[in-house]
């Protein structure tokens, strides 16, 4: 499989990541190498095969149900480009 | 006086207890020697030299006690990967400008505990994305060897390129450093220093910059095999803060040093003599099996018949795993914004200005392999060849087969500005052709330095071996080293 210009542009999109016209073409180049290069796993014989989860045969660990932190407002905020009152700030989303 | 900076972990903790030196001192010698060098070798992103001062102050406070714990007083570098409170913590990248945590890392937390000493952050590439230490946003790191009769600038390897080149050009006693497709290991290689990954799960992942969880695991790199055991007994530990950290008692893995190889098997995987690898690196693999054979280890040829399909599947799972992670750098809640029409052009711009080329790439190919359409051509099929590998390893080792030796690296350090991995970005990535399985099927391995080429810049073979058997690396490196003796680039910085 290998992409065009226009499927770039639109995975792009998706991420969030602004892309010029010229960026757009060379990333579609890149991108094709690498698809590329992960299309011989196509050869690979995956029939009944289970896709990995865990390297480790181990069963998550869980926590009680409690609350165990909170209460630093101000900590979470500290690293934000804008912030108000312990709010995040962003442009209006909603008119 | 002899330079302080010369001596390993194991020494310093000698001469500290014996209170021959100070910690001052030895912290002094270190900031001394990054003033001098870091300009030439950009290994450190930030120092921090007044948290160092007030480290090694109070660990010297405590010695005079005659209180000494596992660390105390030794100067260690920290990858910029690792959340320190306080304390430039960027990943390397543009988009985390300025961001300086609230919290500790489990790892570096426990290292402090120990009593270790904090120089400063060190480079690396963006976000652990790359395997020469080109991509950071600081700029790349320069290797402190270089080839004989020769002055152009090779790189470190990567990701961790700062901490092997500030543990090789003795700017660290030793750093932390972390491994998703070789990260450790590959630098390790390029440097003549020794890097472990632990196996998946041993040291937690809790306030480490994610890139790919399910790979990304963090270890040491230091100066000898003694002083790697060192650094991973304090930086291993079980932590509920990490769901995926593993409930098994941290083994003293010093003492595995010098314990017997007799009788062990090693296993020989045919599938790792690639195409094109170089004459040299097949005559180090060689002599690291006759030292193997004459400390009375049994050589065996194993088959990983998976091995040409791990590097592909990691170039599906690890992007797939990228672009989930780094969704969260969006520019409302840390590091840079740049503003745009609205919140949809706010995150477009933040993200177009702030992550580099290399990043940009996985995060498209991530975010392309997991959408609709095809999640189960590629991302489930990758998954499905994951298991594949493991499975091939767990063959192996049910064999009887203790651990399995490969080359390190295909080659030694490159150039910087390499053109030819500069036009393709698969070349760059058959950097890890030799590390990668490791991390797919989460096992522990070691990069142990065992020679030079015919340039004189140091080569390295790698151990790989059964889950939480890092004892089994440690021992099994030391014969290695003691056979293949140390290696230190001649001081040009």
């Amino acid at each position: 499989m290998s992409v065009d210009l226009a499927t770039v542009k639109r995975v792009a999109r998706l991420a969030r990541i602004a892309v010029s016209e010229d960026d757009a073409m060379r990333m579609t180049g890149e991108l094709n190498a690498i698809l590329g290069f992960v299309e011989q796993l196509q050869e690979v014989d995956v029939d009944g095969v289970e896709p990995m989860t865990s390297v480790t045969p181990m069963a998550m660990k869980k926590r009680q149900d409690v609350v165990t932190d909170g209460d630093r407002a101000a900590d979470i905020v500290a690293n934000a480009p804008a912030s108000e009152e312990n709010f995040f700030l962003v442009p209006k989303v909603v008119e | 006086m002899t330079d302080l900076t010369r001596l390993t972990i194991a020494e310093a903790r000698a001469k500290l207890s014996a209170r021959e030196i100070t910690a001052s001192e030895l912290t002094d010698a270190y900031l001394g020697a990054i003033e001098q060098a870091n300009p030439a070798l950009n290994a450190y992103v930030a120092v921090t030299a007044d948290q160092a001062r007030a480290m090694a102050k109070a660990s010297d406070e405590r010695l005079a006690r005659g209180e000494m714990r596992a660390l105390e007083g030794i100067p260690l570098g920290i990858k910029d990967l690792f959340a320190t409170e306080g304390v430039h913590t960027q990943a390397a990248s543009h988009i985390l400008d300025g961001f300086r945590p609230r919290y500790e890392s489990t790892v570096t937390a426990n290292l402090w505990a120990d009593g270790a000493v904090m120089l400063g952050k060190l480079n690396m590439d963006e976000f652990a994305m790359g395997s020469s230490n080109e991509t950071s946003h600081y700029g790349a790191v320069i290797n402190p060897w270089r080839a004989r009769g020769s002055n152009s600038q090779l790189v470190p390897g990567g990701s961790s390129g700062g901490s092997a080149a500030a543990v090789a050009g003795f700017l660290c006693a030793g750093a932390t450093a972390t491994d998703t497709g070789g990260s450790i290991r590959q630098p390790a290689a390029f440097t003549g220093t020794v890097g472990i990954k632990p196996t998946y799960g041993r040291c937690s992942r809790w306030g480490i910059v994610a890139y790919a969880s399910s790979l990304d695991q963090a270890g040491p790199i230091a100066r000898d095999v003694r002083d790697a055991a060192i650094l991973l007994k304090s930086m291993a530990s079980v932590d509920d803060k990490d769901t995926t950290s593993v409930d098994l008692p941290v083994p003293d893995y010093e003492a595995a040093l010098g314990r017997p190889v007799r009788g062990m098997k090693i296993g020989i995987p045919k599938e790792y003599r690639v195409d094109g690898m170089a004459a040299e690196i097949e005559e180090l693999w060689q002599k690291g099996i006759a030292w193997l054979k004459d400390a009375g280890a049994e050589i065996v040829e194993v088959s990983l018949p998976h091995t040409k399909y791990a590097l592909p599947t990691y170039y599906i799972i690890s992007p797939a795993e990228a672009s989930s992670n780094l969704a969260r750098y969006d520019g409302v809640r840390y590091g840079l914004r740049v503003p745009g029409k609205d919140i949809v052009e706010m995150y477009e711009n933040t993200r177009a200005a702030g992550f580099g080329k290399e990043v940009k790439r996985r995060i498209l190919i991530g975010t392309y392999v997991l959408s609709a359409g095809y999640y189960d051509a590629y991302y489930i099929r990758a998954q499905k060849v994951r298991t594949l590998i493991k499975k091939d390893f767990d063959t192996v080792f049910a064999a009887g087969v203790d651990v399995i030796l490969t080359p390190a690296t295909p080659s030694a350090a490159f150039g910087v500005a390499d053109q030819d991995m500069a036009a393709d970005p698969v070349k760059m990535y058959l950097n890890d052709v030799f590390t990668v399985t490791v991390n797919m099927a989460g096992l522990p391995g070691i990069a142990v330095p065992a020679g030079l080429d015919g340039n004189g810049l140091p080569l390295g073979l790698q151990l790989i071996g059964k889950p939480f058997e890092e004892e089994t690396l440690f021992k099994t490196a030391h014969v290695i080293e003691q056979a293949a003796g140390r290696f230190q680039p001649e001081k040009w910085w």
